[in-house]
């Protein structure tokens, strides 16, 4: 027999055992529980197992292909705008939530189904196997992929007592053993090693439903939101104080861990040795007070990039940060309008700001201003100002303001970081007479037609903070550590049954032979068969090998 | 912050070009070896048969025993190749005096290549005061390094020189990839990959696809043995014959899914690591950012590779098409989702 012929009886002896018994019959005589028993068997078997695991690899792609709606629902809106056609018929077959979708859904779980189906009865089968004696020794050992014999001297120990002796060293290297009587006078032992290595696999397997189940209670009871602070500015956790919120399916207000906190100051540095990366950000410090519940002392706390502040299991994190300048918008009868901190999005990696001021009160006319804040401007010669750098040297806000109805009025909710200008009139753009507006900290400008003024009275920082609670989280580490342990396992734990049988000679001296034989992947069997042969030939004295062409084939 | 030290940084950059230069020579020395194996063989052969005239039991002297079994008798063509003796162990151990100068000097080459690279590598890392994985060109030029240096310490028990090509044809890609396709001068870390978890996350990361890139070279050896087994077996020519100096398409299959099988419980640590971080960094564990697909799409299909080995009629050719599937993902991740997809994890760091 050839070596390769061994791994392939090897693994298909195996094979064999993982492979649940397939009934072959025709599927019009199974009758109704026939034809479901049939269909159990089929999902439960290793083939299905496979194809379920490719299907769901194929499945997972399209999500890296178009944008998905849980990850920002604004990049799936302007997709469907930009694609009409085609976005609606993605959007059918819901390419843009795809791991929510049914068919992700139903893909992995009938994976698990078949996972349980398959892992269970492997289960059940291997506690009896934990229970029972090692299997009994075959006839002919010298079929088995590794074999050996020994002769010993006469002086040897006799076929039992050798027997004895190679049990107690095999139960020493981890083996359960059994000995038992040969029919023909002699002894045999059959050993068993590596149980756990089943139990790992079976324990992998489990610890992934482990990890699907947290993540399904976590998909219950967490909940995540975003909000932005300025400094100075604080916040409490209670529903109306995010900006936005995303509860998980079971989530209820009096969920939400009551504490509160605000931002002192925040703190940006960039890069200024480097030549090639000048202005790159090097770190981002916010210190936060933080009040945990509703009379706890008010403590300082560092929250920095993957340093997130953690109270009671709600954690805080900061995700971003950029400039608020403060502005004043007084309107037409010389009334303050609009006072404060204008949160300015970022748009690039200088700090270019996109800025959109809105007063609603203003009289007699509503205003409205949108524009840049450029944190160090530089103005080209084409007259367009840009900014150049991420830090504070030579701030500037460069805006366009219109008049009329701002559409606040009507009760429908509108982002705050855009305005419609379709319904209004222009007062200041570089494409009317009286030009954009520019101005630096300090100065005010007056409005043409006396429709007010605005200043821009200072800068300050904001932060942007995501806050999440995901109680799930927990069980989902766990399981999913031991999913890995487990795996090591599994994979490195040889499996492997041992026999040695004593019988006595045709010249009266003892004989022993052995054989090994390994379940599941085993590569090491050889060196199993080396190391047996060795401790025999501690323990007794050998004959030594004759002419090998008398060896016992 | 420690300021960078660009001399330091300097001499990295022209030791990885040097060394680029080193792994150049030797995957051409290994090509040649490849291409004069007819040479080869025939030494080979020769000497094959000059030692069995003078000691017919070599295989069970090298057993140690006289009497322990193990498959095959003295050495006999096994795949049925029926065109004279394997010249190769199907363990892949050294056999006796094999000699193969122009692939030994390849070896040698590697080996100085290694050094010279590793000190590149390792100047990067030290001329910034962090780890020398945070940009493209860093996962690049420091993933090139464990594919090298994995396959040396795999040489020193394993006689895999036959991998020699493939191994340093991939690592010379990948330098030129680094350095010309994503240079990026030495910078410090921005805020999101300050982190320790950079260090444990990445660094598994790059090991498991050092392992995955060995496997995968083994398993498009793999299904060229096959054929050529088939071809012989129907008495068709027994071609290429460098596939002569290869061990048998089982015995890929068997040692790429041992190394496979590392690979894949690193690759799963990765991803329970990268979790961790992601939870440390973003406030959540898992949120399918591209990034994180892909990474969950390499983890199933080499999941689904070791239940094909499990599985009846999915060994053999079709186990070897997912080995090599589960990398075409890893490049893909690596290339095209770092540089194209927008994600959070766009850390890429190639100056616009
Ligand atoms: C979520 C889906 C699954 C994943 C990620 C998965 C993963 C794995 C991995 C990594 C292994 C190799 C490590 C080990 O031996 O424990 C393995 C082995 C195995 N799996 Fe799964 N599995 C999944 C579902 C299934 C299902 C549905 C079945 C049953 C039909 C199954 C049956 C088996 C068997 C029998 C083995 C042992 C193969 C061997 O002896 O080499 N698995 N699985």
């Amino acid at each position: 027999m050839s070596q390769q012929d061994n791994v392939r009886v090897v693994r298909d002896e195996r094979t064999r055992e993982d492979t649940p018994q397939k009934p072959e019959v025709e599927l019009p005589s199974l009758g109704f529980t026939g034809t479901l028993r049939f269909m159990w068997t089929q999902l439960t078997s290793m083939r299905t197992a496979l194809m379920l695991l490719l299907i769901l690899a194929v499945a997972a792609v399209p999500g890296s292909l178009f944008p998905q709606r849980p990850a920002g629902p604004e990049i799936v809106q302007d997709y469907l705008e930009q694609n009409p056609v085609l976005g609606e018929w993605l959007d059918r077959f819901q390419m843009f939530d795809v791991y929510s979708s049914v068919w992700f859904s139903a893909i992995y779980l009938l994976l698990f189904v078949s996972l349980i189906g398959c892992v269970f009865p492997r289960a059940v089968k291997h506690a009896k196997a934990l229970r029972s004696a090692p299997p009994r020794t075959p006839r002919r050992l010298s079929r088995l992929p590794e074999y050996g014999t020994v002769k010993l001297e006469p002086a040897g120990p006799s076929p039992a007592a050798a027997v004895d002796q190679a049990a107690t060293y095999l139960r020493k290297r981890g083996y359960r053993v059994e000995v038992r009587e040969e029919p023909d006078g002699g002894a045999s032992v059959g050993a068993e090693r590596g149980y756990v290595r089943e139990i790992g696999n079976i324990v992998f397997h489990l610890s992934l439903i482990g990890v699907l189940a947290f993540m399904a209670v976590g998909s219950l009871l967490s909940y995540s939101g975003q909000k932005i602070l300025v400094e100075g500015e604080g916040f409490a956790n209670t529903l109306v104080a995010y900006d936005s919120f995303t509860p998980g399916s079971a989530f209820s207000e009096d969920r939400l861990v009551p504490f509160s906190m605000s931002l002192k100051s925040f703190d940006a540095v960039f890069d200024r040795e480097s030549q090639t990366h000048y202005g790159q950000p090097l770190d981002f410090t916010a210190v936060m007070e933080v009040q945990d519940g509703t009379d706890g002392e008010p403590q300082e706390q560092v929250l920095k990039v993957n340093h997130p502040l953690d109270i009671h299991n709600t954690r805080v994190y900061l995700v971003g940060n950029g400039y608020a300048p403060e502005i004043t918008v007084r309107d037409g009868n010389g009334d303050v309008a609009y006072q404060g901190p204008v949160v300015a999005q970022v748009q690039d990696q200088v700090y270019t700001s996109l800025l959109v001021i809105k007063a609603p009160d203003a009289q007699p006319e509503q205003l409205g201003f949108v524009g840049f804040f450029l944190p160090t401007a530089y103005t080209g010669e084409d007259g367009v100002a840009v900014s150049i750098d991420p830090d504070l040297y030579k701030p500037e806000l460069n805006l366009n303001s219109y008049y009329g109805d701002l559409g606040l009025d009507e009760g429908v909710p509108q982002n705050v970081y855009v305005l419609d200008t379709d319904d209004l009139t222009e007062l200041n753009s570089r494409s009317v007479d009286a030009g954009g507006i520019t101005l630096t900290p300090g100065e005010s400008y007056d409005l043409p037609e006396g429709k007010g003024s605005i200043s821009f009275d200072g800068v300050k920082r904001y932060v942007g903070l995501d806050i999440h609670h995901d109680p799930g989280k927990w069980g989902v580490g766990f399981f999913a550590v031991l999913a890995l342990v487990a795996l090591i396992v599994s994979l490195f734990v040889r499996r492997r049954r041992a026999w040695v049988r004593g019988t006595t000679g045709p010249d009266g001296s003892t004989m022993v032979e052995y054989g090994l034989l390994a379940r599941g992947e085993d590569f090491g069997l050889r060196e199993e068969n080396l190391a047996l042969r060795r401790q025999f030939e501690r323990m007794w004295p050998v004959v030594a090998p004759e002419d090998p062409q008398n060896r016992p084939e | 912050m420690q300021p960078i030290n660009l001399q330091l940084a300097s001499y990295s950059d022209l030791f990885m070009l040097i060394a680029a230069l080193v792994y150049a020579a030797a995957f051409i020395l290994f090509a040649l070896d490849m291409a004069n194996s007819s040479k080869t063989i025939r030494a080979l052969e020769a000497e094959l048969a000059a030692d069995t005239a003078l000691e017919p039991q070599a295989q069970l002297v090298g057993a140690g025993a006289g009497t322990t079994s193990h498959g095959p008798g003295p050495v006999v063509d096994t795949a049925g190749a029926g065109s004279g003796p394997e010249l190769v162990d199907e363990d892949m151990d050294y056999l006796g005096t094999t000699r193969r100068p122009v692939a030994n000097v390849a070896v040698a080459l590697m080996v100085i290549g290694v050094a010279l690279h590793a000190f590149a590598v390792i100047a990067r890392g030290l001329a910034a005061h962090r780890v020398p994985w945070g940009n493209m060109y860093e996962f690049c030029t420091t993933g090139a390094l464990l594919v090298a240096a994995v396959y040396l310490l795999f040489l020193i028990r394993k006689d895999i020189r036959f991998l020699g090509t493939f191994v340093a044809g991939l690592v010379v890609i990948m330098m030129c990839a680094a350095t010309i396709g994503f240079p990026t001068p030495l910078a410090h870390l921005q805020p999101a990959l300050q982190s320790p978890w950079i260090v444990i996350h990445v660094s598994i990361a790059v090991l498991a696809s050092a392992l995955f890139t060995l496997t995968f070279s083994m398993s498009v050896l793999q299904l060229l043995q096959h054929r050529r087994e088939a071809r012989i077996r129907t008495g068709g020519p027994a071609r290429p014959a460098f596939l002569r100096l290869v061990p048998s398409a089982l015995s890929l299959e068997n040692w790429s899914y041992r190394i496979n099988a590392v690979g894949f419980v690193m690759w799963t640590f990765t991803l329970i690591a990268g979790a961790i971080w992601a939870e440390q960094a973003w406030g959540r564990y898992w949120g399918w950012d591209t990034k994180e697909v892909w990474t969950f799409v390499i983890w199933v299909i080499y999941a689904g590779y070791l239940h094909a080995r499990a599985t009846r009629g999915w060994t053999g050719e079709r186990a070897a098409w997912l080995s090599i599937i589960g990398f075409a993902a890893l490049v893909f991740n690596f290339t095209i989702v770092n540089t194209y997809f927008p994600g959070l994890h766009s850390y890429a760091g190639i100056p616009e």
